[in-house]
């Protein structure tokens, strides 16, 4: 109660000048519903947006950041869908709001969710221990084939982005390389520095602070092209040195998690259409730009049809994965 | 020393008006965070956090670690108040604080618990300014097995212990590790125990599931025996905190074991809640009069907050050293971190010693202010026990139900209050403990990850528990914890039937 009120004084002296006139505007505050608990990704993704829309005044109502992040973010996304209608609720998550009911069985479907916006997307990179021998993705297969099911992958979460990217890699290369869920992808990075486990397919940001300290190393990134960050991480080592890994051994094209906020189901078109200008608005400003450069994300705008349709064929592909190994709810 | 030099540079950093006063803001807001049930550190943190963006970040850091360790002292206020504990770690100072309370000791109570939570706090901080490269590297060789070792020496040295009958304590730690299990299972990704509800979906939150068991539990014995709090005759004396003060040197050899227990398990990673509960079992056991355990004994308040606090403070080394946060606190501030600029990890020492080193001069500073501030709020705390039941007892009713609220923001979680407040009533009637079950709560589901990771990653070979030295280790100690009683149960047979036989030993071993 009392953390809603002191941001609610906050926001309402901060968003006191006149706005461009929509059909829809909130006149009450906004919560922002994050799908993760405080200080992970999709968390810091939230808050920052609430930081931008403060400080440029891109909306006069205040805005309440909660988070409700338990059950992989089932907790989030189950709220904001009882919520059916209900303009006043963003919710943040990743490529988790539409792959939660498909591989568990919770209490929503996707059809309860209105997709608002995509802002970012982020990569993922295969790590290995800073003292490891291993140079290339190549490399890295040989290892896992001359012993199948020793080679252990850590990873953030079940049956989510981290394990189906692995089981991908076996299909990809024949390989039998095991994996090891986590409650985080911080604690993946942790078991690879302690070379407790032989890789981890972490996001950049996740690891980045055991990179410049060389105790992990980048192997090859789940790309089509190299990154562009021209950054320089550890010595001459960049971001944009990381080769991708369809060049150096494993043949998977794109795998990308995006960044995406959502409203329930059955909002007033209007509604939607303001949010979405509003994050358009967001994703313009030098702070945007800042955030995805200080966690090596791309920032891909999407929404409306273009968002839609890249939602059904990321939908495709996972499932193709999920129905393979068998971890289909229904 | 090269660390002691750092340390006086960091000093230089923070010694200024103005980071004095963030300090005192820090923690009187912390202090009123703290003593809120549910709003807790945590929470507190991250409502603060907007409001550091436009600072240097090292007042940023120093306003919300204080805010921190104001909040740690707060949560131990409600325990020894009103048996509701403000944060998880500090359920076990209810075990024997608020019996003292309750026999009008409160001020000693609180002064007990506050003069052993600093003294904790700074033996946590004189860890890391020593040992700050050694302890980052050893946490490295933490893998799921060492985990699921610790975490087994964390139940093994609290089980047993209790003066119920043992079934009961099992009974009470399988009703535990089930409400533990409610939500998604992180190994296999899937729904447990949820029965379609979706409210269960995010399973039973700990903080809940204690404001009932203590918080309402005990107000519904205290409305039964008549509406009164015994501690209503206690009056307020000033010198009653001097005097706990001077007393306080007669506990040095628990102060320093639960230092070292602290320490041990804010490192390890296994965190203050299962310090302070180990640090509470081995106090009790290890005590020659185990009568005043869960009566009032001081031993029972000073040992489990002074792991409490060393735990919290050294746990903030591997956040420092490593980028992994041991605590949602601590989740947190690493967020603000980025947001400031600066990059958790292993790099932060060598890249801004300056932020590091000021950090660590406040935690010395913070915790001494902490500490000043706190003992000062005694007098108003305690006489807050002087206000009749039938007052003060619908506030508590009312400040637990927000308290539920605010955990999860969640409706259904103040039905789930009422019905751990009616479990808590039943358990105390029937003389059930209740550690048991919190204890397995709390470490219940990490218990299950760390062992099913174990045998993912060991393809289901249990030698993986024995597989090099600090596991083995670990296990050794746990084993020998948890099997000790039966052995002295054992040698107390055996002694009282050779004491039976009249005549003295024949072959030269001692009666004993």
């Amino acid at each position: 109660m009392k953390k809603s009120l002191t941001i609610a004084c906050i926001a309402a002296a901060a968003a006191s000048v006149a706005m461009p006139a929509f059909a829809f505007e909130p006149d009450r505050p906004v919560e922002f519903v994050v799908t993760a608990g405080p200080g992970g990704g999709t968390d810091i993704f939230a808050r920052t947006i609430q930081a931008i829309i403060t400080k440029y005044e891109l909306m006069k109502a205040p805005i309440v950041v909660v988070n409700k992040g338990s059950a992989g973010g089932a907790e989030g996304f189950v709220y904001a869908a009882t919520a059916k209608g209900d303009a006043y609720k963003l919710t943040f998550g990743t490529n988790n709001a539409y792959l939660l009911p498909i591989r568990a069985k919770v209490p929503y479907t996707e059809a309860d969710l209105t997709p608002v916006a995509a802002l970012a997307s982020d990569e993922f990179v295969l790590w290995v221990n800073g003292k490891s021998d291993i140079k290339t993705a190549a490399d890295f297969i040989a290892k896992a084939k001359a012993a199948p099911g020793e080679l252990k992958v850590a990873g953030s979460q079940s049956k989510d982005v981290d394990q189906i990217l692995t089981s991908m890699i076996n299909d990809a290369t024949g390989a039998d390389i095991g994996y090891v869920p986590f409650k985080s992808g911080g604690e993946a990075a942790v078991q690879l520095a302690g070379d407790h486990v032989a890789a981890n397919v972490n996001n950049p940001s996740e690891n980045l602070g055991q990179w410049q300290a060389g105790m992990v190393k980048p192997v090859c990134v789940f790309k089509s092209e190299r990154l562009k960050s021209e950054t320089k991480v550890a010595g001459n080592e960049g971001w944009s040195d990381i080769p991708t890994c369809k060049e150096s051994g494993i043949a998977i094209d794109n795998y990308a998690m995006p960044r995406t906020v959502w409203m329930a189901a059955g909002v007033d078109p209007d509604a939607v259409a303001f949010y979405t200008d509003v994050l358009k608005k967001v994703s313009e400003t030098p702070e945007w730009q800042k955030y995805l450069a200080d966690t090596s994300q791309s920032g891909t705008y999407m929404s409306g049809a273009e968002f839609s349709d890249f939602i059904k064929k990321d939908e495709t592909a996972v499932s193709a994965v999920l129905k393979r190994e068998g971890w289909l709810a229904n | 020393m090269e660390n002691i030099g750092l340390l006086m540079e960091g000093f230089g950093h923070i010694l200024s008006f103005n980071h004095i006063l963030l300090m005192m803001l820090g923690v009187t807001l912390g202090i009123l965070v703290g003593v809120l049930p549910g709003l807790g550190a945590p929470n507190g943190v991250s409502l603060l956090l907007p409001l550091t963006f436009s600072m240097d970040p090292i007042s940023a850091i120093i306003l919300l670690s204080c805010m921190y360790w104001g909040a740690l002292f707060g949560g131990s206020t409600t325990s020894i108040l009103f048996n509701i504990p403000g944060e998880p770690s500090s359920v076990a100072t209810t075990f024997d604080g608020y019996p003292l309370a309750r026999k009008g000791e409160a001020s000693r109570a609180l002064t007990l618990a506050f003069v052993s939570a600093g003294l904790g706090a700074l033996a946590g901080v004189v860890m890391i300014t020593l040992l700050s490269g050694w302890v980052a590297n050893f946490a490295l060789r933490f893998s799921s097995p060492e985990y699921f070792a610790v975490y087994f020496l964390a139940f093994a040295s609290f089980i047993s212990m209790g003066a119920q009958s043992p079934f009961k304590t099992l009974v009470s730690m399988m009703v535990g590790f089930a409400l533990a299990s409610v939500g998604m299972d992180t190994i296999s990704g899937n729904l447990r125990l949820t029965f379609d509800i979706p409210e269960l979906i995010k399973g039973v939150s700990f903080l809940v599931a204690v404001m009932g068991l203590f918080g309402i539990g005990e107000l519904l014995l205290t409305a039964e025996e008549g509406l009164r709090f015994d501690g209503i005759k206690a009056r307020v004396r000033l010198s009653e905190i001097g005097r706990t003060l001077i007393e306080m040197p007669r506990y040095w050899f628990t102060i320093g074991r639960s230092m070292l227990i602290g320490i041990w398990m804010g490192i390890t990673p296994a965190g203050p809640t299962a310090a302070s509960f180990m640090s509470y079992g081995v106090a009790r056991r290890s005590a020659r009069d185990k009568s005043q355990f869960g009566k009032g004994d001081p031993r029972g308040i000073v040992a489990p907050e002074t792991a409490d606090h060393s735990a919290g403070t050294s746990a903030l080394l591997p956040m420092l050293a490593l980028g992994v946060p041991g605590s949602a606190t601590a989740a947190v501030m690493m967020g603000g971190l980025m947001i400031w600029g600066l990059t958790p990890g292993p790099t932060l020492f060598t890249d801004r010693p300056d932020f590091v080193w000021g950090l660590i001069a406040s935690m010395y500073l913070g915790n001494i202010v902490a500490v000043i501030l706190v003992i000062a709020t005694v007098p108003l705390y305690a006489s807050i026990l002087r206000i009749p039941f039938a007052i003060i007892g619908p506030v508590i009713v009312a400040v637990i139900f927000s308290g539920a609220y605010q955990v999860g923001n969640a409706v259904s979680d103040m039905w789930l209050v009422l019905v751990f407040g009616l479990l808590g009533y039943v358990f105390k009637k029937l003389d059930y403990p209740l550690a048991p079950l919190v204890l397995a709560m709390v470490l219940g589901d990490k218990a299950e990850d760390a062992f099913r990771q174990s045998m993912l990653l060991s393809n289901g070979k249990l030698s993986v528990f024995w597989s090099n030295g600090l596991v083995t280790t670990l296990m050794l100690v746990g084993l020998a914890l948890l099997l000790s009683p039966l052995v002295f149960w054992l040698l107390g047979i055996s002694r009282r039937r050779r004491l039976g036989v009249p005549k003295p030993p024949q072959d030269g071993t001692p009666a004993a």
